[in-house]
């Protein structure tokens, strides 16, 4: 293939991957986006351990339904393990109020039916009750949602049995006619109404002394299902969103400021070579904005600092090349033998000196999941987009401005 | 030029800076940020329109809420809240060395092949040690004098000077090489016309990074400033290190080698 025709080639690239860097929405982290972040801790001591993944999941699971039923948008919801102890990392983007969230997520919401079994005092005392939980627990509901009670007009709570779950309730009810039923969450009683007769049509109704806030979120929290391990918060951040776009516009002018500096500099070194390279560069910072958004890559403050790092390195394999050919230009007859012989002679030392990054990157990024390294965290998104800039680095330092080097040192020997 | 005529100096003065910093560390040890340690930052922005961070040690809600009350009422704005337990903890330094020593024997072992000489590998990986102690001890003084904290972007811009080091270490070796092949020669020779020809080279690499770190720690705010801080000492000591550690050791070891043949 001609020069030519690469260099039309590289230009279809660069016109695709400019479209994808206009037209999609980069990921933004939460330190730039505004947001909040919720570490739970969950307990997971009296699990044995073959079932432990399998209720992280379940965990994980619920917690995510009970966000997403909160109606808040791209929410994550991840598992993680720090130090021996299993985590869920929630992050809501735009909430900036944590303790409502907190409440939602956090509670465990373990719903139970008990039958009250009244002990009789001895020798005229008070009679005492206990409680004797029964089978109907909160597996067995089909769905639940906020209500009125009829007599009061306060706030209360639906609740729908699954055919299962209605035949549980009819015979509980039927065998405690005259008699209390509790209805348990969270091991406190929440409330404990008389039983008049056998209940058939599979609903029933929690009053108690609920707002109408906490009867939704209630709501929210059975139709999610109970938590199947207790969690509590350990971690808690909440970004601003304004001081995530103050972080955003500083940057691009930081990054801007910089790359003229990078281009005027390598224009004053190496004049039409330093033009070329500058182009090279262009189209580094456009296929790894649309690589970012395509793959895709959430930046965060660090992650934008490490691509801007990039960028000046980038460079590095244009300035081994360009020094090489200073040496190399009166020794040859031609300006284009002087070039390929540069690019020979210095794509040695890229390959030696990439490799070897590419071993680091390769080692924090631990692709294959070698437990005495990083599984997880921002050490590994990092070495990603540093393997990410290498890769495109070499592709647009090397092979973009030969080609166009190539083209247009023919075409000037031509023009003489 | 003769640059390895020098290259006692240049150990000394590495050595110099490296034994401040190892005293720094014994002696004042590094200021650890949230992320070590856990607690809380408030960052506020007031009236004025200026922004100020409070770091507060772990505690209870009840004081966090008066806390933040105080500020309410002084009409700041709250514009970050980070309440954490320590995130990094003693398994996630643990990993975060073996990925290193893992590195340093992969790269150890990646430059001796290339080069085939273990001399080779080993002094780049001196280079590369020399590097983190040389950032790690800036960063204890720093905090000494300044109240600069280490955290997760620390590691981060630690783990990212390791491959620059290395990175311009095998462009110095490399044309060593190039250059023995060509006309051979003692090794101190070669070292010396190859330093001189890679040295443009490795300044005008570093000004670029240079370049695009000094417009992040002018403009780029307050959140990575110490972070771009950190890279721009590794940058520094990295490019410094190639010729003047790397490849000052290997001169030395190979004079050693020599005399120790003739005696």
């Amino acid at each position: 293939m001609s020069p030519l025709k690469k260099i039309i080639l590289i230009f279809v690239l660069f016109l695709v991957c400019l479209y994808f860097s206009i037209n999609n929405e980069i990921k933004l982290g939460l330190d730039l986006a505004g947001g909040s972040q919720l570490v739970f801790e969950a307990d997971t001591s009296k699990i044995s351990s073959d079932k432990k993944n399998s209720s992280l999941e379940s965990l994980r699971n619920v917690i995510e339904r009970r966000v997403n039923l909160f109606g808040i948008s791209e929410p994550n919801v991840q598992t993680s393990n720090f130090e021996e102890k299993d985590r869920i990392v929630v992050e809501l983007p735009g909430i900036n109020d944590t303790k409502e969230a907190q409440a939602l997520i956090g509670k465990t919401a373990q719903l139970v039916f008990a039958e009250v079994i009244e002990i009789p005092g001895k020798d005229g005392a008070t009679p005492s009750a206990s409680l004797k939980p029964t089978d109907l627990t909160g597996a067995d509901l089909a769905e639940s949602g906020v209500d009125f009670d009829q007599n009061t007009g306060k706030p209360a709570v639906s609740l729908t049995f699954t055919k299962e779950g209605g035949d549980k309730f009819a015979k509980i009810t039927g065998d405690n006619v005259g008699k209390p039923v509790a209805i348990i969450l969270d091991n406190e009683v929440v409330s404990a109404p008389n039983v008049q007769e056998k209940i058939v049509g599979g609903t029933a109704q929690i009053t108690g002394s609920f707002t109408l806030d906490e009867a939704k979120k209630l709501s929210i929290q059975l139709n999610a299902g109970a938590l199947p391990v207790p969690v509590r918060v350990v971690e808690e951040r909440t970004i601003g969103a304004t001081l995530g776009a103050e972080s955003i516009s500083k940057s691009i002018v930081a990054g801007l400021v910089g790359l003229g500096m990078v281009m005027l500099f390598m224009i004053i070194s190496y004049k039409g070579l330093g033009l070329v390279a500058d182009i090279g560069l262009i189209v580094f910072g456009v296929i790894t904005l649309a690589l970012y958004k395509l793959i895709p890559v959430v930046l965060t403050l660090p992650g934008i600092a490490g691509f801007l790092l990039s960028v000046g390195m980038a460079v590095d394999s244009n300035i081994l090349i360009f020094e090489r050919f200073k040496e190399e230009k009166d020794k040859h007859s031609t300006i284009s033998d002087a070039l390929e012989v540069s690019f020979g002679r210095a794509w040695d030392s890229i390959r030696d000196a990439n490799i070897a990054t590419l071993l680091t990157a390769f080692i924090l990024a631990n692709p294959l999941d070698w437990n005495f390294l990083h599984t997880s965290g921002p050490v590994r998104g990092f070495a990603i987009t540093l393997a990410l800039g290498i890769a495109i680095s070499l592709f647009t330092g090397i092979i973009v401005s030969r080609n166009l080097l190539r083209l247009f040192v023919k075409e000037r020997r031509t023009s003489n | 030029m003769d640059w390895m005529k020098y290259r006692w100096l240049y150990l000394i003065i590495s050595g110099m800076v490296i034994l401040s910093g190892i005293f720094s560390l014994y002696k004042w040890g590094l200021k650890y940020g949230v992320d070590f340690t856990g607690g809380t930052l408030i960052e506020y922005k007031f009236e004025n329109g200026k922004n100020q961070t409070f770091k507060y040690p772990p505690m209870d809600e009840a004081e966090l809420d008066k806390i933040r009350l105080d500020f309410k009422n002084q009409k700041a704005t709250e514009v970050r809240f980070e309440n954490v337990g320590p995130s990094i903890g003693p398994e996630l330094v643990k990993k975060t060395i073996t990925a290193i020593i893992i590195s340093a024997g992969g790269i150890l072992l990646w430059v001796s092949l290339r080069f085939k000489s273990f001399k080779f590998g080993l002094s780049a990986v001196l280079g590369m040690l020399h590097d983190s102690l040389v950032l790690i001890g800036s960063f204890s003084l720093l905090g000494h004098f300044m109240g600069v904290e280490v955290d997760f972007l620390f590691v981060t811009a630690l783990l990212t000077i390791l491959s620059f080091s290395v990175h311009d270490t095998i462009v110095n070796y490399d044309r060593i090489r190039e250059i023995k092949k060509k006309q051979g020669g003692e090794l101190y020779d070669v070292a010396n016309e190859a330093t001189s020809e890679t040295m443009v080279r490795s300044l005008n690499n570093s000004f670029t990074i240079i370049f695009m770190l000094l417009a992040l720690i002018l403009l780029g705010g307050e959140t990575i400033k110490w972070f771009a801080v950190a890279l721009l000492i590794g940058t520094v000591s990295g490019t410094y290190s190639s010729p003047f550690v790397s490849v000052a050791i290997l001169v030395t070891w190979d004079k050693l080698q020599m005399k120790l043949k003739k005696s």
